[in-house]
């Protein structure tokens, strides 16, 4: 250091300042080669316990399409990860950290459940319909809780909804052991399987769950973007004041707006119940609130982009299930190449906003950047 | 009397890791990052701990890369949110889902490798985690049993809180550290070097954190490896930061408290409280929305919620 000038010794090794807005190509460019290195980083650590990772991404990749079959399985993990990604995303857009979808599947589904289980002699299509709305509005209810409580007092709804989250895994695993046992189990605890009657219908051989979701997806789109109450949530979630002074009411905003929340994901959980598991399991959610989260959040709240990210990673949690078979990796293979992508995605965004400059370069401002 | 002393162990046994996620989380969260990662941070410290403690047969070894491990995951928080300025729920969930199934990723893949098919830990190194014996002091009847007869974790970890509660109240450090949680811009106007500051006390938070982990994973399963060992401990964990008032002398009482509610199943007869199993199981997760309801409630008095946390700090937009 003796050789540097004062001046310079003052200065930082590194230093951060604003860049001017990136256009959408540049920014498009950042966020896929981001990408890129993420799946080198995930490359490095398939490698590190000994496998060659193009063979595991070429089987991850054919696992997921190899057959007619395979595809189906594809697009069954892809339907509740696609709906409750999609009622994430109407909290987070409002800056409501709900992380409770997971919570919100499982109740969803444990009302759907009583329908499914003791009116299942009532007419298919009207049953049906009835158990959608208790999913919705189960997983509403366990939403709106937090809710109610954030906006009266301010408690802190991260943990909250969490905590509800096992609160509704407990439900259920007192339903599955004692009142809803399965009569016939001979003692072994879980719920019966639903009627036949009960069983969401099939269309193109899978569930016809995945209609619902793209409808979803249009819904969500449209919500957001042309009503009303979709701009009032951009604006709750912008600033609360400034909703405030625009006389918006912000309790009714917050509390409307987890509700249908917590209902999309109850409907993901009363999907799964009928459609795929054909009865009500601890793992009905098996995690999938928590990748949701992580869809959302890579797919920017843009429900188009979460129709494309939820599809590709239920390509990769397929295609696990096939590394697991083929090479015994086990299938949490996909939740550390998960972590992995967005790890490099939310250091990426910084990329997008700022730059580093470091010592000794005397940054070079241009006009475009003095203003921005 | 006999069942409420071992119910009182046995409750200190439960509580020793939300101990050390409590107070590993206190520290971070007085930089002003709230880092949801505990989960994920002491499920990668159970991971390595264990295969070190697995391979290695020595203790103290297998605590120290439980520590390192630890703090690499939070070092990896750190970069995307002290660097980056990413948000910082979403870096924190990151880092549980990917902490998690990178711990259960490698004891599936050890396990795969394994002869027996099992993960048992070698004998010497359980021996040296089972209760401590000091002649004279343990024999003492009651509270021998009630102060001498615990596993070293539980003595570690009521060090480090204590070490923590005079490095936050009593050293230029920690209170250099508190400023910076209350508010950055004035922190840094003082001259207080926030990045290492911060990168620091994170850094050393993931590192209590992976012990946390690794007392999880070594003695909760009676050292055989199962994947999840953490189970939501890490969550509890931080909650209990807000039951605890950013205090680590508190937190070693709430860890306590809620290692009852954890062990209260096997000591409450049901012939007494006839309640199902699961609501014990709920138990703890109940009462910790309790207590956030009930400290969002109490308006009135001293509550030390750092004012920065869960912002980002970025100089030029003071």
């Amino acid at each position: 250091m003796s050789n540097s000038t004062e001046n310079v010794q003052n200065e930082p090794f590194a230093r951060v300042i604003k860049r001017a807005e990136l256009s959408a190509g540049k920014t498009t460019l950042l966020r896929l080669s981001a990408v890129l290195l993420s799946l080198i980083a995930g490359g490095v650590f398939i490698a590190c316990v000994g496998q060659n990772p193009f063979v595991i991404y070429g089987t991850i990749l054919s696992g997921a399409f190899r057959s007619m079959m395979a595809f189906q399985g594809t697009i069954k993990l892809m339907i509740p990860l696609l709906i409750s990604s999609l009622g994430v995303t109407l909290a987070f857009k409002m800056k409501f950290w709900n992380i409770g979808a997971e919570g919100q599947i499982i109740f969803g589904a444990t009302c759907a459940t009583f329908f499914a289980l003791f009116c299942s002699g009532m007419n298919h299509v009207l049953l049906i319909i009835v158990m959608f709305l208790a999913g919705f509005i189960g997983g509403g209810l366990w939403g709106l809780i937090p809710a109610i409580f954030k906006v009266k007092y301010g408690t802190n709804e991260t943990l909250f909804t969490l905590m509800l989250n096992y609160i509704a895994l407990h439900i259920v695993s007192y339903l599955r052991d004692g009142p809803w046992m399965d009569p016939e189990s001979q003692g072994f605890p879980k719920i019966a399987r639903f009627d036949k009657n009960a069983s969401l219908d099939k269309l193109c051989g899978i569930q016809f769950g995945w209609l619902i979701a793209l409808i979803l997806v249009i819904f969500v789109f449209v919500y957001l973007k042309f009503c009303k109450q979709g701009y009032e949530i951009s604006v709750v979630g912008e600033s609360q004041d400034t909703a405030r002074y625009a006389g918006m009411n912000v309790k009714k905003i917050v509390l409307r707006t987890m509700f249908l929340s917590g209902g999309i994901c109850g409907m993901a959980g009363m999907i799964q119940a009928t459609g795929s598991d054909i009865t009500l399991t601890t793992s009905v959610a098996g995690g999938v609130g928590f990748t949701a989260i992580i869809v959302a959040w890579l797919a920017q709240l843009n429900p188009f982009s979460i129709l494309i990210v939820s599809f590709l990673f239920s390509v990769l949690e397929k295609g696990s299930s096939v590394v697991q078979s083929n090479f015994g990796l086990s299938t949490d293979c996909a939740d550390v190449l998960q972590g992995i992508i967005l790890f490099f995605i939310l250091g990426c965004e910084f990329f997008v906003r700022y730059r580093f400059v470091f010592r000794n370069k005397v940054p070079k401002f241009n006009k475009k950047e003095m203003e921005g | 009397m006999d069942i409420i002393i071992k119910f009182l162990v046995a409750a200190v046994g439960a509580g020793t890791p939300l101990l050390f996620g409590t107070v590993g989380e206190i520290l971070t969260e007085k930089t002003g990052h709230l880092n949801l990662g505990v989960e994920g941070m002491m499920s990668i410290g159970a991971c390595i701990g264990f295969m070190v403690g697995y391979y290695t047969d020595n203790f103290f070894l297998a605590l120290l890369f439980a520590a390192i491990a630890g703090a690499c995951s939070a070092l990896i928080y750190a970069v995307l949110t002290v660097t980056f300025m990413a948000n910082q729920n979403v870096t924190g969930l990151t880092l549980t889902i990917f902490g998690i199934g990178f711990a259960n990723f490698i004891g599936i893949f050890v396990l795969n490798k394994s002869p027996e098919g099992t993960l048992k830990l070698p004998e010497r190194i359980t021996a040296a985690m089972r209760g401590i014996h000091i002649p004279g002091l343990s024999d003492i009847p009651v509270i021998g049993e009630l102060l001498f007869s615990y596993s070293p974790f539980v003595y570690i970890g009521i060090i480090i809180a204590v070490i923590c509660a005079y490095y936050l109240n009593r050293t230029k450090e920690g209170l250099n550290l508190k400023a910076i949680g209350e508010n950055p811009g004035a922190a840094d106007a003082a001259g207080i070097k926030i990045t290492k500051v911060k990168y620091i006390n994170i850094i050393l938070g993931g590192a209590i954190c992976g012990i946390g982990g690794v007392y999880c994973s070594m003695i909760i399963n009676g050292g055989v490896w199962i994947s999840d060992n953490v189970g939501g401990l890490g969550w509890i964990a931080v909650a209990l930061v807000i039951f605890a008032n950013w205090q680590p002398s508190y937190a070693i009482l709430g860890s306590f408290v809620f290692g009852a509610l954890r062990v209260l199943k096997y000591y409450i007869p049901q012939s007494v409280f006839p309640f199902p199993i699961a609501f014990y199981d709920m138990l703890p997760f109940l009462m910790t929305a309790l207590v956030l309801v009930i400290s969002s409630m109490r308006k009135s008095g001293r509550i030390n919620l750092p004012a920065a946390l869960g912002l980002n700090y970025f100089r030029e937009e003071r």
